[in-house]
């Protein structure tokens, strides 16, 4: 492996899942030794579960309560989570470094007022003009805060104003896809030398109806009131969401090196494609990308796969993936921290550079279908494969 | 090395070499560019929806576009489907694209028609608990594939990618108001990176509906001005009182000029330089000092190689909204200085209104015409100018003049601010 300048480094990882909060949290919990435990709540919605937010004080990362009430919870997670990523690269307070950082956010849609859609459809059925009521009532019950904490890109306009991060912003859309995008976006940059250091990542507040939408519309979700009995080792039987917020800060070797900054791993590629999933042409596509990514498949000795837990999809995925990398040891994203849509694959690649820079085996992730790993790996593989559409690889190694 | 297929940084310079637009003005960049050049408006009263209750009542719609569902993933993709087909039949491409796809969309969320569809679906012994739970209760029984493809924010760049067969996973953005321009740049960077000879840069915004009126109203950001609906977009002047809401898709063919000229490609301009810079003062306002702005102004100059006396013609963000209004002209003031007198400014948003996510794009087209024709379109309901803001508006009415650069700013709400300088084909 070649030392080159503009190699890509993480240097910052800001994470928080259900099961915890910051990069040393999770760095235990990847190298216990006991198979990971889930944390899954029943009680928020009849038949559905969600990994849900760890108990968070946003203070710490948020301190003006001004700008806490001009978001909800998503955005909230985010921007608490992009912090988190400032502070481990030792960047919070260089206001010259965070001048000139750009920033790409992979963002889906903030949070409905359910009250308020509840009363509207509940007053449609009662009215000839629908039209009317609706103006009527959205008149009088939306809150002029609430637009801005739904619009995608105020994320990333929140972690300008929280964090004073503006060299640049970028909100990616599209489900899986974005976060795909976003770190393929920000390497190839730093890789060409169009940028030196960039902050990039995604947040999923899980626990929402409205984001039930989405999964449900196409039934891809899991209503199964999600493996109450053991939530441990159960693989999901469809999409069950999990909060997750993952930002990292990329930079270039250069910049890193030059202010003394902790690597934790370099992210070698990052590659995403889309297309029809039928008859063998998700696994043609994934070899495709597997070629790019990491040709040499025998060095790859962890996989993180980020398939969503629709059970045909992740099945598909996870036998290709064992046999193209039949020497690494495969843990399932899904199954322990929950389906993060447009953080999945940010929160896929903080896991995998927590894995290749902890020096230690890894956990599985589910005690079934997973097996120990032999010594701390070197070369991790992380995936992303969308419930409706997308697929992405990276590839990361130990900081050498 | 520097030949004369890169430029003052040594990069491959970025041609343009197919143009789709289309508007509240027509279909095409030939009409659209009449109308324009002829100060014709597009915004009218809005009948697409009722607007009873709401204190805006007009816009810059689409409303002559056959689509399968009234929702905005079918209106945004018919329109980018169109701007994109256009483009390509003018860069000569046909079959697979075969580069990168940057698409610039609107987010998207169910139409309340569909969720008064789904609401009545409920049983009426299932009518209880919030409507998210009566709605999972019907879906869980039946899926509804439609309703599932118009609320994800992938649909349209899906659809597009096998339309044209562009390569690898598109990337669908959003920058608000000023995503138009940061499709753009993501093309300008891809080329640059040597990773492609080309990208189709698209944008488009179909979402114009009674809560996106409301949701801008409570944020006091659109025009009341209901009564005369072609007058109520009036950047800079002094009675001006919010943007017109308008709707509207462009896309671009980006390719290295090497590829353009190897391939006999009719050079339509140059994409110059991209500058980006985020604001951190507000949500909705901007730094009072106009500083990122100005940032963002000075960083698309020097990516493009060019000093403040390189920029012969300035199409304007020019929302009509008093605060983008008078901050635009603090930052080109603060870059251009006494300059500015000199250079004419023009906004196109007051014929065609804000077309939000689409704007920054379709202005490019617009800022590339100019340069093709010679003509600078007029800002138009430009009679009562506001006396802070000396600019030279090209007021009312289009005029002749040759210019070999532009500059197209884009400035949107969370910070976002874009510029892109386009040129002359190098002689």
């Amino acid at each position: 492996m070649s030392n080159a300048a503009t190699d890509v480094v993480i240097t910052g990882i800001g994470i928080v899942t259900s099961l915890g909060i910051g990069r040393e949290a999770h760095e235990k919990l990847l190298t216990g030794t006991a198979p990971i435990k889930p944390v899954v709540d029943n009680s928020w919605e009849p038949h559905y579960a969600a990994h849900p937010l760890p108990e968070i004080d946003w203070s710490e990362q948020i301190p003006r309560r001004g700008d806490q009430r001009q978001m909800e919870n998503w955005q909230r997670l985010g921007v608490f989570a992009a912090g988190l990523a400032l502070d481990d690269a030792g960047l919070k307070d260089n206001e010259e470094a965070c001048a000139t950082m750009d920033l790409i956010v992979a963002a889906g849609g903030g949070e409905r007022d359910i009250s308020v859609d509840t009363l509207i459809v509940e007053e449609s059925r009662k009215v000839n003009d629908r039209e009317v009521m609706l103006n009527e009532k959205l008149m009088t019950e939306l809150r002029p805060t609430l637009f801005l904490a739904q619009l995608s890109n105020l994320l990333a306009g929140n972690i300008s104003i929280v964090h004073k991060v503006t060299g640049s912003s970028r909100t990616l859309m599209g489900e899986e896809g974005a976060g795909i995008s976003a770190f393929e976006t920000a390497r190839a940059r730093i890789a060409a030398g169009q940028s030196t250091h960039c902050l990039v990542g995604g947040a999923l507040s899980a626990a929402r109806a409205d984001l039930l939408l989405m999964t449900e519309s196409s039934g891809v979700a899991d209503d199964r009131q999600g493996n109450a009995e053991d939530p441990s080792s159960v693989a999901p039987n469809g999409v069950v969401f999990g909060s997750a917020g993952a930002f990292l800060v990329l930079e270039s070797r250069d910049h890193a090196e030059a202010r003394g900054a902790t690597i934790y791993a370099t992210l070698d590629e990052v590659e995403g494609d889309r297309g029809s999933r039928e008859e063998g042409k998700l696994e043609e596509r994934l070899s495709r990308l597997a070629d790019r990514v990491a040709a040499d498949a025998g060095s790859v000795e962890l996989v993180i796969s980020g398939a969503a837990g629709e059970p045909v999809m992740a099945a598909r995925e996870e036998n290709w993936l064992k046999e193209r990398f039949s020497a690494a040891r495969l843990r399932r994203q899904a199954i322990a921290f929950g389906h993060g849509v447009e953080a999945q694959f940010p929160l896929a690649i903080a896991l995998g550079a927590i894995a290749v820079s902890a020096g230690a085996p890894i956990a599985r992730f589910s005690a079934e279908g997973e097996k120990e790993m032999p010594a701390a790996p070197k070369t991790a593989l992380v995936t992303a494969l969308g419930f409706q559409r997308g697929e992405g690889m990276a590839r990361l190694s130990k900081a050498g | 090395m520097t030949s004369k297929f890169t430029d003052h940084l040594g990069r491959p310079i970025v041609a343009v070499t197919g143009m789709g637009v289309l508007t509240s003005l027509g279909e095409g960049v030939e009409e659209n560019w009449k109308a324009l050049t002829s100060g014709k408006s597009g915004i009218h009263t809005i009948t697409r929806f009722s607007t009873e209750h709401l204190s805006t009542t007009i816009g810059g719609t689409v409303e002559f576009l056959d689509i399968p569902a009234s929702n905005a993933v079918e209106r945004s993709h018919a329109m980018a489907r169109k701007a994109a087909t256009e483009a390509l039949a003018q860069a000569g491409i046909s079959g697979d694209f075969d580069g990168p796809l940057f698409l610039a969309a609107p987010p998207v969320e169910p139409e309340w028609s569909a969720r008064f569809e789904l609401g009545d679906r409920v049983p009426e012994a299932a009518r209880e608990g919030n409507a998210y739970t009566q709605f999972l209760s019907v879906l869980r029984e039946k899926p509804d594939l439609a309703m599932h493809e118009a609320m994800l924010f992938g649909t349209i760049s899906e659809r597009l990618a096998d339309d044209f067969g562009t390569r690898g996973l598109p990337v669908t953005l959003s920058t608000a108001c000023a995503s138009g321009a940061t499709a753009i740049q993501l093309g300008v960077e891809a080329i640059r990176q040597g990773r492609t000879s080309r990208a189709l840069a698209v944008a488009t915004d179909g979402s114009v509906t009674a809560e996106a009126l409301i949701r801008f109203s409570l944020l006091s950001a659109l025009s009341r001005q209901n009564d005369r609906p072609e007058k109520a977009s009036k950047p800079f002047t002094r009675d001006r009182d919010g943007f017109v809401i308008a709707e509207g898709a462009a896309t671009l063919v980006l390719e290295s000029l090497e590829s353009a000229i190897a391939r006999g490609a009719k050079v339509l301009g140059i994409l110059a330089g991209c500058g980006e810079k985020a604001d951190s003062f507000h949500r909705t306002r901007s730094s009072p000092d106009g500083s990122p702005a100005i940032a963002t102004i000075r960083g698309a100059l020097e990516d493009a190689g060019l000093d403040e006396s390189g920029i012969g013609y300035i199409n304007a963000h020019g929302t009509s909204t008093p605060e983008n209004d008078k901050m635009e002209y603090l930052a080109m003031s603060g870059v251009f200085g006494d300059h500015l007198k000199s250079i004419p400014v023009s906004s196109n948003k007051s014929m065609i209104g804000h077309t939000l996510t689409a704007a920054g794009a379709i202005e490019a087209v617009f800022s590339l015409m100019t340069i093709a024709t010679g003509t600078l379109p007029p800002t138009i309901n430009y009679d009562n100018p506001d006396p802070a803001i000396e600019l030279d508006t090209v007021p009312n009415v289009k005029r002749d003049q040759a210019v070999t650069s532009v500059l197209s700013n884009s400035f949107g709400f969370g910070g976002q601010n874009a510029c892109l300088v386009m040129t002359a084909e190098p002689a």
